[in-house]
């Protein structure tokens, strides 16, 4: 069970081992990329029946219960009826900008996952910067946000934009903070010796404060309640994707919950020791662990209600920034302490 | 078989160039903006066929991720009659041919005078433990000062955007 992805992937690197070498990097590549889609497209396709229960639960309802047993099949249902939906592009709408923010929102949001580890030898591209990848490349998110809400030609969807750069350019600040006290601790950007580094013990018992800024910044930076300012539905409807239908408006859905999954797996990867664990193999600790995560994170979203933009913005300029200062302060002090106690220098 | 690195080099400067050249011309100043998006993308990309990965991730952080998205979002906020309109060229024809073309000479001297020897070299091994020794080593008064002088630039944007203080009754 362990090795059953490293294996099919030795397998297919087996076949193309007679060719060329830009041959062998295009069909590894391809593979990997494969990988990642099927990870990402079956668990937004679980996480959207998911949210519905949890939501369920949380307010006493019972939640889809009629396609298939206990309801799993609407997902399928859903999907059907998205495809089958009218593509309306309003005519007053910069067109080419319409059509193209919702498949340039989902670049980022696949990119991302190229540096998760997601088990033992399973990580698509092991790069020297990882997680300094994984915030540069998730910070391009916000044009395709941009990009939607603008070409819309809709006053509430220029509304939910601006929210959007507002929100995600500020909570961007803290969230590499909170990242740097572990990578000063584990003294690396890889995310595979990040993994490596917390073999005995997890990164949030020596962060819990970098673990709860990573937690809220997080939270903010894929627009979910209670920081989902960018939709806020009782105030601008659904901000940038007001105008969007079918599977256009679907993508947009995809992204958001890809985007979930993304932050989930770099938190589970900084902080709550990667694939380690005892007994099952490394890539089923792994999707536990970001399940919990996740379920967190929507536990959270059904339980607060939103805030208001100026508090929320307030909030992280003039709590979250300072508390991850801090935290970077006292990781370096610990750090220096522990120097000196375990090797006796400074 | 092709050399790949020289085929992504031609294929990311011509998605620098071409998409540069869409900045300037294009009359809409939102398309411009995108555009200068793709430009930045496509020099991150260059700085990763030099192998570093670091320079061009900060590019997209910095670059598109922030700068990018500011342009456009303040683009949209002074947005003023026709947007289709937005961009349009410049009346004075002949100075801006005179400027440019001067700056084109300068670059191509600056770029014609470089040796290129650096290009032949490996790539470090760790170039992140590098930088960071040269930032915090031998560098260090001129990275403090600069971090200084970002420093004083927010306090001073701050300032500018609070305004006047509501004199006490």
């Amino acid at each position: 069970m362990e090795h059953i992805f490293t294996d099919l992937a030795a397998l297919v690197a087996g076949w193309v081992s007679g060719s060329p070498q830009w041959v062998q990097t295009l069909v590894m590549g391809c593979l990997y990329l494969i990988g990642v889609l099927t990870f990402i497209f079956l668990n937004c396709i679980f996480l959207i029946y998911l949210e519905r229960k949890v939501s369920a639960y949380i307010q006493q309802r019972l939640g889809p219960n009629r396609v298939g047993p206990r309801g799993i099949l609407q997902p399928v249902a859903d999907a059907l009826k998205l495809l089958g939906k009218e593509d309306i592009i309003p005519e007053k709408a910069d067109h080419w900008v319409f059509r193209l923010a919702p498949i340039i929102i989902l670049v980022p949001a696949i990119m991302v996952f190229a540096v998760i580890p997601f088990g033992k030898n399973m990580i698509p591209v092991d790069l020297n910067i990882g997680v300094f990848y994984f915030l540069a490349v998730a910070s391009t998110t916000t044009l395709a946000i941009l990009m939607g809400g603008w070409s819309s030609n809709n006053k509430y969807a220029l509304l939910g934009s601006m929210r959007a750069v507002a929100q995600i350019v500020s909570y961007e600040v803290p969230l590499a903070f909170s990242i740097l006290g572990v990578v000063m601790i584990a003294g690396s950007l890889k995310t595979s010796q990040i993994v490596a580094a917390q073999e005995n013990y997890w990164f949030i018992l020596l962060q819990p404060l970098g673990f709860l800024i990573y937690f809220i910044a997080a939270t903010a930076e894929v627009n979910r309640a209670p920081f989902d300012l960018v939709e806020g539905e009782q105030e601008i409807i659904a901000g940038p994707f007001i105008e969007y239908t079918g599977m256009r408006f679907a993508l947009f859905y995809l992204a958001e919950y890809a985007n979930l999954v993304a932050v989930s797996c770099l938190g589970v990867t900084l902080f709550l020791g990667g694939w380690h664990g005892p007994w099952l193999p490394s890539w089923l600790w792994f999707l536990i662990k970001v399940y919990i995560l996740i379920f967190v994170f929507m536990w959270t979203r059904w339980t607060f209600p939103r805030i208001r933009i100026d508090h929320f913005l307030d909030f992280n300029w003039k709590v979250l920034l300072p508390l991850a200062l801090v935290n970077i302060l006292l990781t370096g002090i610990g750090l220096k302490l522990y120097q000196y106690i375990t090797l006796g220098v400074w | 078989m092709p050399d790949s690195q020289a085929v992504f080099f031609w294929l990311l400067a011509a998605l620098v160039i071409g998409s540069a050249l869409a900045v300037v011309l294009l009359k809409n100043i939102v398309h411009s903006a995108l555009y200068l998006f793709l430009t930045f993308v496509g020099v991150a990309g260059l700085y990763i066929l030099l192998h570093a990965e670091f320079l061009a991730a900060v590019q997209l952080l910095i670059y598109a991720g922030a700068i990018a998205v500011l342009i456009v979002f303040a683009v949209m906020l002074v947005r003023r009659g026709d947007i289709r309109l937005s961009n349009l060229y410049s009346i004075h024809f002949l100075p801006a041919l005179v400027v440019s073309l001067v700056l084109f000479a300068l670059v191509a001297v600056a770029v014609g005078r470089q040796l290129w020897l650096g290009y032949l070299a490996p790539p470090p091994e760790e170039p992140l433990v590098s930088l960071a020794r040269n930032f915090l080593g031998e560098y260090v008064i001129a990275f403090e000062v600069a971090a200084i002088l970002l420093l004083s630039a927010i306090v001073g944007a701050v300032l500018i955007v609070r305004g006047r203080r509501r004199s006490a009754p």
